[in-house]
């Protein structure tokens, strides 16, 4: 920096614009320099591509039984099929079912589900939230109240207690996992909401006559959105996890949907006879989704935690 | 004080009637109350006379005022399977459960303290670290693939400990319990372990977090320069400072472990309330079922309201807030 007459007299309403970055393009930055939450992320995406593509990657369809030989029941990782020759590399259930292929489509199945209600939970517990924290008052100490009254039962009570009445089905525990989630997303989003609300960006949109809608949606909600991301990591890594579980206890997806959980399940049988890897690899699928998921989580808390970043 | 107490009553209460509403209608209003709550192999006749000692017959809010009536009184209902009372099964069941979830307890709070000190005072060593892989490990990865694997190796591969089942029981008090006989006791450690999995991971990470917080504090500083051994600074300064927030963590989580217990009992085959509302949800025996849920959220509400009440005995502050808030 020169003291120069000359910089004293640049003109000073209009300085040079700082550059910025994007924010996502910030986090990204920050998020890529941490190699453990790098391989988590790509271990993510493999996982992923794997349950998306399933029925194109997998050996055999798993479910059709025409493609299944009850010959090929039981057989240990590596072994030859005794029709076609098809080696099985993590060895076949006691149907003769490729166990590769049924993990693959048991993936599918897990993130599907997953997926889903995290969808529905983000959005239901987003907008009760905001709603809350924006209206306050009745409103707000009316929702809060529900919230807390449902996170006082273990998440694992309320889901069993659904599905115990409903029944099983794909579409059931994707229910009761959007009831048992929401209320996260609901105080995470308030609680942030109500920080911003106080802020002077908000009685300036006020101060424009801006309908209340277009203030929570468009000025209030977008910054809630990070500590709603961090939440949403650790939630999906515990939906998998709910979801496995509940269908370990036979009560999650029916029998023609295995889940990764429900594959454990089955072979949980024969676990005890040594036949260990109807539902080892099943579980060690299940294990390294879990953890790649929560690698990336502890990377974007720490990057997108603002007392760290700042 | 009398405020608080009346008002934190109030919503425990209100969780009890909340849950009484979503188990009833459940059970009454989806589907036909006579499929669920009757034998189906029961006859006509009976099918009648059940019908209306139940008042099925009635509006759907006099029926709701009959069950919260009969629930009152511990009429849940007559188990299908045993042909006796559903509350009576379950609270038979109830020492075994009992049992697993405090000997669960006792090792979380045993281990992960210790634990989590060590790895919050040395939080960059390798020994720290390996403790909080471990703890992430610990809750991250679900309770029945962490029991499956305690089976597979300390059962299936090592053959050191049974891999199931409740073992020789001592009757003390009329409870039968397992942990008085060495047969009992090595049935009880994998399932203590594999429930007490979860808890000690958020145990540890508590403590490490809170012991790296007070060894700055100024109170730390000075007992070390005053020359006191690391033993006692540990011991007395800082243990006693990070017990606030963990005495609360386990007061609250000891509601969830009977919850939690649900998926151990049934990996390890252990004879508890969790493991009969499996069989029971898979058998569609619904008076055990609402049975357990109904004794279960009481269970929870009522620890829960204790722990708060003590809480609030201890810290006048969270009283104070409450009755202005």
């Amino acid at each position: 920096m020169t003291d120069s007459i000359a910089s004293d007299l640049e003109p000073v309403g209009t300085p040079a614009p700082a550059r910025v970055d994007h924010p996502a393009k910030r986090v990204a930055k920050q998020f890529v320099e941490d190699p453990v939450a790098v391989v988590g992320l790509v271990l993510f995406l493999l996982v992923a591509l794997v349950a998306l593509l399933a029925p194109v990657l997998a050996p055999q369809n798993p479910y059709d039984l025409a493609q299944l030989d009850i010959m090929d029941g039981g057989l240990p990782p590596g072994e030859a099929s005794f029709g076609t020759g098809m080696t099985y590399w993590l060895g076949t259930d006691t149907q003769g079912r490729d166990m590769v292929s049924a993990i693959m489509y048991g993936l599918r199945i897990s993130l599907f589900v997953a997926t889903v209600s995290l969808g529905l939970a983000i959005t239901i517990g987003t907008v009760v939230g905001v709603t809350a924290a924006y209206f306050g008052g009745r409103i707000d100490s009316l929702i809060m109240r529900i919230v807390d009254l449902q996170l006082s039962f273990p998440a694992i009570l309320i889901a069993l207690i659904l599905l115990a009445l409903l029944g099983r089905g794909v579409d059931k525990v994707v229910l009761a996992l959007v009831i048992v989630q929401w209320a996260y997303y609901a105080r995470t989003v308030r609680g942030s909401a109500i920080v911003e609300r106080r802020k002077d960006y908000i009685d300036a949109a006020r101060c424009l006559a801006l309908s209340d809608r277009r203030i929570m949606f468009r000025h209030l909600l977008p910054n809630c959105v990070p500590p709603l991301i961090v939440v949403a990591t650790v939630q999906i890594a515990q939906a998998i996890a709910l979801e496995a579980t509940l269908s370990f206890l036979g009560v999650g997806v029916p029998i023609t949907e295995p889940s990764l959980g429900l594959l454990i399940a089955n072979g949980y049988d024969y676990l005890l006879s040594g036949r260990y890897w109807i539902s080892l690899f099943p579980g060690i699928a299940l294990v390294v989704t879990i953890i790649a998921i929560n690698l990336v989580g502890d990377r974007l808390r720490d990057v997108l935690n603002p007392r760290l970043s700042s | 004080m009398i405020v608080y107490l009346v008002r934190r009553f109030g919503q425990s209460l209100l969780a009890i009637v909340a849950m009484a509403i979503l188990v009833f209608v459940g059970v009454y209003a989806i589907g036909n109350p006579v499929d669920v709550l009757i034998n189906p192999e029961a006859s006509q006749a009976e099918i009648a006379a059940t019908t209306a000692r139940l008042g099925l017959d009635k509006p759907l809010w006099q029926q709701f005022g009959i069950f919260v009536w009969n629930a009152a009184q511990g009429d849940l209902g007559t188990s299908f399977v045993y042909g006796r009372p559903a509350l009576e099964i379950i609270v038979d069941r109830l020492p075994a459960t009992m049992e697993l979830a405090l000997v669960a307890l006792i090792l979380s709070v045993g281990l992960g303290v210790p634990l989590g000190v060590w790895a919050g005072l040395r939080p960059e060593s390798v020994a720290g670290r390996t403790i909080m892989g471990g703890s992430i490990l610990g809750f991250s990865l679900p309770n029945f693939w962490q029991g499956m694997l305690l089976i597979l190796v300390f059962a299936v591969l090592l053959g050191w400990l049974p891999a199931g089942g409740r073992g020789e029981t001592v009757e003390v008090l009329g409870m039968r319990l397992s942990f008085l006989t060495l047969d009992g006791l090595s049935h009880l450690i994998l399932p203590a372990i594999n429930l007490a999995l979860f808890k000690m991971s958020l145990i540890i990470r508590l403590a490490r977090a809170n012991t790296r917080e007070v060894c700055l504090q100024d109170y730390v500083k000075f007992a070390r320069a005053k020359g006191l051994s690391g033993r006692r600074v540990v011991m007395v300064h800082i243990l006693k400072n990070i017990m606030i927030p963990v005495v609360t963590i386990i007061g609250l989580e000891l509601g969830s472990m009977v919850a939690f217990a649900i998926v151990t009992e049934t990996v390890f085959a252990w004879p508890g309330m969790g493991k009969l509302l499996i069989d029971s949800i898979n058998l569609l025996d619904r008076p055990v079922i609402v049975a357990y849920l109904m004794l279960t959220v009481l269970i929870i509400v009522t620890i829960n309201l204790v722990v708060d009440v003590i809480y609030s005995l201890l810290d006048p502050r969270i009283r104070l807030s409450e009755v202005k808030g």
